[in-house]
């Protein structure tokens, strides 16, 4: 009983019955196999694609804490991803690897920049956060098109490539990258009140005003991190294909990632956040991508069925679905 | 000593407060000053910009944005947010297109279409109020829901040679050299009814009594359930028409159509002064924020030499103009 009324069951509950019926039309869906010293399979697949939406999802976690919301982090993995391949493109060999550091470099550092100006609106000028974000949302893409001027840039550069085609101990590097950025901003937030000063200015702006907390610091730095995120998203996605396409690259990705925060047990009104939960929630969202491939549901019926997942996980994880459905069913419950 | 006589300066924003305009009119009066300073920037800078046409053909060529933005302005008023009216749109087309394709007579199609999208809206509602999904998120589905729906009837267009459709599509209203589209009619009526509901009637009052306080409209005895549900059928309704609209300036249905159009359309409501939290903003903003959208456009293709994608980013600093501007102008009324 108590692990029903777990936060994370539901979602954890959705995850394993995805995985399951994975295993169910493709028997072999859980084997992991060594080759070359690299390690395959489906569920690798999930990790390593997920890995971009896992991290988009993660900065997103942090900024909806702050009751806010970030819209633009699908232009910021665009921006990103345009950045870096124009800079590669511009050099004289595109498999230097002091090039491709310098080209990630100032991708990141022009990300923090936007999420920065994006925090600014927020808390400086006061503007609601949907609104702040959606100025780049709109923007974004342009300014992704006038960095590459129009074109789709491709890059033939070994050491980009390995963003996100790359193996370190046989684990390949997307998935390091993320869980790395996951351990370190968890242990950032937990280990430190920084975690706490999020949800109070998240629960309530104005008490933690009045308790001395400086929310205005507080807040550009989520959108910040935020924006770093999707700037390393941004890098994975642009070096999957080894070009930047700024009308395509993270397209609504927005969506997915808050998709995944609000699955994850976040509510979108800010206070408590669940980092666990995003993680789960982004695994989920892709498992489900995955899971339209292998069980052979035709690409065009895709969104149909993410929709009903959705809904049905919405409506499990509601307190008023719920206390409707125990009411006639008062057996669900203690099963 | 502070002398309590010395009054501080005033700044920009008092100044534009000073101005004798009523407080609640400010954020539409900036929009239209700001409309008609861009209008007389391509009057300046561009031969034949002055040719009324030109702002007819904004019209037209935005007819089906003007429709649906006017359901995304009940829904905001309330405080909410629908992210599902593109999808609608594009889906609409889509059974529209294939309903005639199969032999289906207009005046069955065109309810048939009508229906559906009020149908989506309805159960939106019903997830937002009875369940306690967040809008975002419950339209978020329906967004999903839609479009995957408009791929399961085809991933390719499917052209409309409807009789009653074409003649629709090609008619022109002229008046003394000048003409608009039926659409443009529809879209004025849809307009001016929407309008009247929420500046006369008891339901429109309910509205911005939802929007502005949900707790207090519950004291007050309003019908907080029934009104949150109306708004998102509304929209739905709306953006089925927004749909039938488009599928006349297409003459195809096609499940691209209408992608990210969600976006437009609340860019025009905020544009035209409705704050996103709800309880504050007038319809005729709105018709004043599809015209600055299109003006834009119009500007960018006399221009000429800009690149398209310098549309977006043109959009995205008006956004911030204007917002920006909003801010000032309402900063201490709340």
């Amino acid at each position: 009983m108590n692990v029903v009324r777990h936060r994370l069951f539901w979602p954890v509950a959705m995850l394993v019955a995805l995985l399951l019926s994975n295993l169910f039309f493709t028997p072999d869906f859980f084997s992991i196999e060594v080759r070359d010293g690299h390690l395959f399979g489906s569920l690798i697949d999930i990790l390593r694609q997920g890995a971009p939406l896992m991290l988009v999802a993660l900065g997103m976690t942090l900024v909806i804490a702050t009751s806010g919301i970030d819209l633009s982090v699908g232009a910021v993995v665009a921006i990103s991803g345009a950045m870096a391949c124009q800079q590669i493109a511009g050099l004289d060999d595109q498999g230097a690897v002091g090039g491709v550091l310098v080209a990630v470099a100032l991708a990141l550092a022009l990300s923090a920049g936007l999420g920065a100006w994006n925090g600014f609106l927020v808390s400086v000028v006061g503007i609601q956060p949907i609104i702040a974000t959606l100025i780049l949302m709109v923007a974004g893409r342009g300014v992704a098109q006038v960095i590459t001027d129009g074109q789709i840039v491709n890059v033939n550069s070994p050491p980009y490539k390995t963003i996100a085609a790359g193996f370190l101990f046989g684990i390949p590097v997307p998935v390091i990258i993320a869980a790395g950025v996951v351990a370190l901003v968890a242990v950032v937030i937990r280990r430190s009140a920084f975690g706490m000063l999020l949800e109070s200015v998240g629960g309530n702006a104005g008490a933690s005003r009045l308790a001395g907390i400086r929310s205005r610091r507080l807040i550009i730095i989520a959108y910040v991190v935020c924006a770093v995120c999707a700037g390393v998203a941004g890098l994975m996605v642009s070096s999957t294909v080894s070009s930047a396409d700024g009308n395509n690259n993270g397209l609504l990705i927005e969506l997915d990632a808050i998709l995944a925060v609000v699955i994850g047990g976040t509510s979108l009104l800010g206070g408590r956040f669940s980092i666990a939960g995003t993680v789960i929630g982004a695994l989920l969202i892709k498992t489900l991508d995955t899971t339209v491939y292998t069980i052979g549901i035709p690409p065009e019926v895709a969104l149909l069925f993410k929709a009903v997942v959705v809904v049905i996980l919405c409506l499990v994880q509601s307190p008023a679905f719920r206390a409707k459905f125990a009411r006639r069913q008062p057996a669900e419950v203690t099963a | 000593m502070i002398d309590l006589k010395t009054r501080p300066p005033l700044n920009v924003a008092d100044r534009v407060r000073a101005i004798p305009v009523r407080q609640k009119y400010l954020p539409v009066t900036a929009t239209a000053v700001l409309l008609a300073l861009m209008y007389g920037l391509g009057v300046i800078n561009y031969p034949g910009f002055s040719d009324t046409q030109i702002v007819l053909n904004v019209f037209v060529d935005n007819a089906f944005l003007l429709v649906v933005a006017v359901g995304m302005t009940f829904v905001i008023l309330t405080g909410g947010i629908d992210l599902s009216v593109g999808s609608v749109v594009a889906l609409t087309t889509m059974i529209v297109a294939l309903l005639l394709e199969n032999g289906w007579p207009a005046a069955v199609v065109l309810p048939v279409a009508l229906l559906m999208g009020a149908t989506i809206g309805f159960l939106m509602g019903l997830m937002i109020h009875y369940f306690d999904v967040q809008p975002f998120i419950a339209t978020l589905a329906g967004m999903f829901l839609a479009r995957g729906l408009c791929y399961v009837i085809s991933t390719d267009s499917i052209s409309i040679d409807n009789p009653f459709w074409v003649s629709v599509a090609n008619a022109q209203l002229w008046f003394g050299g000048f003409f608009i589209t039926i659409s443009v009619l529809i879209a004025l009526v849809v307009v001016l009814v929407a309008a009247y509901v929420l500046a006369y009637t008891t339901f429109g009052r309910d509205v911005y009594a939802v929007g502005g306080n949900p707790q207090s409209a519950m004291l007050m005895g309003l019908r907080v359930g029934r009104t949150r549900i109306a708004v998102y059928t509304i929209s739905g309704l709306c953006s089925a028409l927004g749909g039938v609209v488009l599928s006349f300036y297409m003459l195809s249905g096609y499940g691209l159509h209408a992608s990210g159009m969600e976006l437009d359309a609340i860019a025009a409501v905020v544009i035209g002064g409705t704050l996103l939290t709800g309880g504050s903003g007038y319809l005729f903003g709105t018709v004043l924020g599809v015209l600055v959208l299109g003006l834009i456009q119009t500007i960018i293709t006399f221009q000429g030499d800009l690149s398209s994608w310098w549309t977006k980013i043109f959009i995205g600093m008006f956004l911030f103009v204007f917002i920006v501007l909003q801010r000032a102008v309402t900063r201490r009324r709340r």
